[in-house]
């Protein structure tokens, strides 16, 4: 039974197109010869939250990892479509995947701080290798503005030069947030950033995620739907097929996919019927 | 049905109560057995090292009581004479070594670094397997090679263009045999780098990927992924698979013997022949006529066990002072 579609289409839930910040257009990626995810595209609007739901293994990790191209760093992964940043097709053959993956920041699903590094160290290392700064006083300040941003300065402004593995695993996830701002990048791709926090920390980073979208636009992913309900302004709902190749089954404005799904396995799933 | 259900119960409650009287007598006996015989295997070690201490004391006495420390730098080796010194030895044996793990070190970290994170399965796999294969030739036929191969190739041509330019350094001055502490020095490093690169290869493969990702996330390039977060993270264990290379270094007999010259001289230059303390023992041992010939041979011996023990042991300092200094990872 097909629902009537309410106002969205699958891919373009912003209606003006100046908000777009970022624009996937058919992406399919493989690992070796098998196909992950077919023919995905969505946009997603400037300094705003989108979550990327949906079950185990439908691929919306493996859609995130191609936005900043990280995707193609595992050995026989491949990926085709287009990503439009400001523009700009990232995939072009012109473009360099590292400058990209400065503009377009990451947050792992398990907290990843670099170990033989101080917290200090950590938050500044993506600025030392991008070369945007080797001066001592630039990058207190990039790391106390990158620190303040991920909610966690006050924390740790006393102890910047201790192990970031001394801190808690809820910290260190920030810290890994701060790690990514520290960059300035214009995107924030956030994998499952809490399932390996315990109720407090997700709730911290949850708040979090509503400060950073007012200067950064967030795409995440979680296969948590209370999360997606609370944090994100637009949701999409991917599904792998028989074959488990994943794709998007609905993209729309967040209240609007819990309320009024238009398709039928979207309300299956947020109804809890599968998944 | 009931009966399995009994049963289940049966075993249930038995179980809780082996639980709260805690173990059976044969686990007890078994726990305890297993305990005792770990630890006698543990104990033996420490027997072994401190039996064989105490036999290198007691059979260098003599030459200890007549040669006094002096012995250690005494360049004297004159078995007509009876008079006895292990300084060229062991300055040969510390010297080649050094050579050796120098070039070993960098050679072998660069070539594990290269197939663990740059090279193709394809490429790597063959590869690794080679240089493991390397570890396997015995040393004597490594011996061999040096003295008709290498030892010419480096008196003819490598050497002599060295000296042409860095000749005004003391340590490429003087003439030129073929044979000497370079030689030996780099022989040792080809004998001893599958050693660094095995361990380290494996090392840096199990570094998280999780950390190649975060780098690579924030615009590093594969290369300073590598440098910078791969490699630290892996360098405690690095530096202690060079400590075990070094180890083989210092105490290599046959294959040094073969192209280090033999001569017991102290010399600035790297070109000039040397001995090393384990081939001066493996050459002179059936000609020790007198009895304090055998026991300076002894002596060197044990001067042999202590180097190697005291580099294992600064190598070992070094290691947890830099875990240390990293940070108490947990």
């Amino acid at each position: 039974m097909q629902m009537t579609v309410v106002g969205a289409t699958n891919d373009a839930p912003v209606e003006d197109e100046a908000d777009v910040a970022l624009r996937a257009r058919s992406i399919s990626a493989w690992y070796g010869t098998k196909l992950a995810i077919r023919d995905v595209s969505l946009d997603f609007r400037r300094h705003s939250i989108s979550a990327i739901m949906g079950p185990s293994g439908c691929g919306k990790t493996t859609f995130l990892r191609c936005l900043n191209r990280i995707h193609e760093s595992a050995l026989g992964a491949r990926t085709t479509g287009e990503v439009m940043l400001d523009g700009t097709n990232i995939y072009d053959p012109d473009v360099n995947p590292v400058v990209t993956r400065r503009r377009i920041g990451m947050v792992f699903q398990r907290p990843n701080p670099f170990p033989t590094m101080t917290i200090f160290e950590n938050v500044v290392s993506g600025p030392r290798y991008t070369g945007l700064s080797g001066n001592p006083r630039e990058l207190r300040d990039i790391a106390e503005e990158a620190l303040r941003g991920a909610a966690l300065f006050d924390e740790v402004k006393d102890k910047l030069d201790d192990p970031a593995l001394s801190l808690s695993g809820g910290q260190q996830q920030r810290l890994c947030i701060a790690r990514a701002l520290a960059v300035q990048p214009e995107v924030l791709l956030m994998d499952e950033p809490t399932s390996a926090l315990d109720p407090l920390s997700t709730l911290k980073i949850e708040e979090l995620m509503e400060q950073l979208a007012t200067a950064y636009t967030v795409v995440i992913v979680t296969h948590n739907l209370q999360q997606a309900a609370r944090v994100s302004h637009y949701a999409a709902f991917m599904l792998g097929d028989a074959d488990r190749v994943g794709s998007v089954i609905e993209y729309a404005p967040t209240q609007q996919i819990f309320t009024h799904p238009t398709d039928r396995r979207t309300e299956d799933y947020i109804t809890g019927r599968f998944g | 049905m009931s009966i399995e259900l009994d049963s289940h119960r049966t075993l249930t409650a038995a179980r809780g109560r082996a639980a709260q009287r805690g173990l059976t007598t044969r686990q007890a006996v078994a726990d305890r057995a297993f305990r005792v015989a770990l630890l006698g295997a543990t104990l033996l070690f420490v027997a072994l090292v401190a039996g064989l201490f105490i036999e290198l004391v007691h059979g260098s006495w003599e030459s200890i009581v007549t040669f006094g420390a002096g012995f250690l730098w005494s360049s004297e080796w004159n078995p007509v004479t009876n008079h006895f010194g292990a300084l060229p030895f062991i300055y040969g044996t510390l010297v080649s070594s050094a050579i050796a793990i120098v070039i070993a070190g960098v050679v072998g970290i660069s070539a594990a670094v290269f197939l663990a994170e740059f090279a193709h399965p394809v490429v790597a796999r063959p590869v690794s397997f080679f240089i493991e294969l390397l570890a396997a030739v015995p040393s004597v036929v490594f011996g061999l090679w040096g003295l008709f191969v290498l030892a010419p190739i480096l008196g003819h041509t490598v050497e002599p263009f060295i000296q042409r330019y860095l000749g005004f350094l003391p340590f490429f001055s003087g003439p030129i045999y073929g044979v000497g502490l370079f030689t030996a020095g780099l022989l040792l490093a080809l004998m001893i780098v599958p050693t660094v690169s095995a361990i380290a290869r494996d090392l840096i493969q199990a570094v998280p990927n999780e950390l190649r990702e975060a780098s690579i996330a924030l615009g590093a390039t594969r290369w300073e992924t590598a440098t910078r977060i791969v490699l630290p993270s892996a360098r405690s264990g690095i530096v202690g698979a060079c400590v075990l290379a070094l180890g083989r270094a210092l105490g290599e007999t046959i294959a040094a013997t073969m192209v280090i010259g033999n001569r017991p001289a102290i010399s600035a230059s790297l070109f000039a022949p040397g001995y090393t303390l384990s081939s001066v023992i493996a050459n002179e041992f059936t000609e020790a006529t007198s009895s304090i010939y055998l026991s300076a041979l002894l002596e060197l011996g044990l001067i042999l066990f202590v180097v190697s023990v005291v580099v294992n042991g600064c190598a070992r300092i070094l290691m947890w002072s830099m875990l240390r200094s990293q940070g108490r990872r947990s």
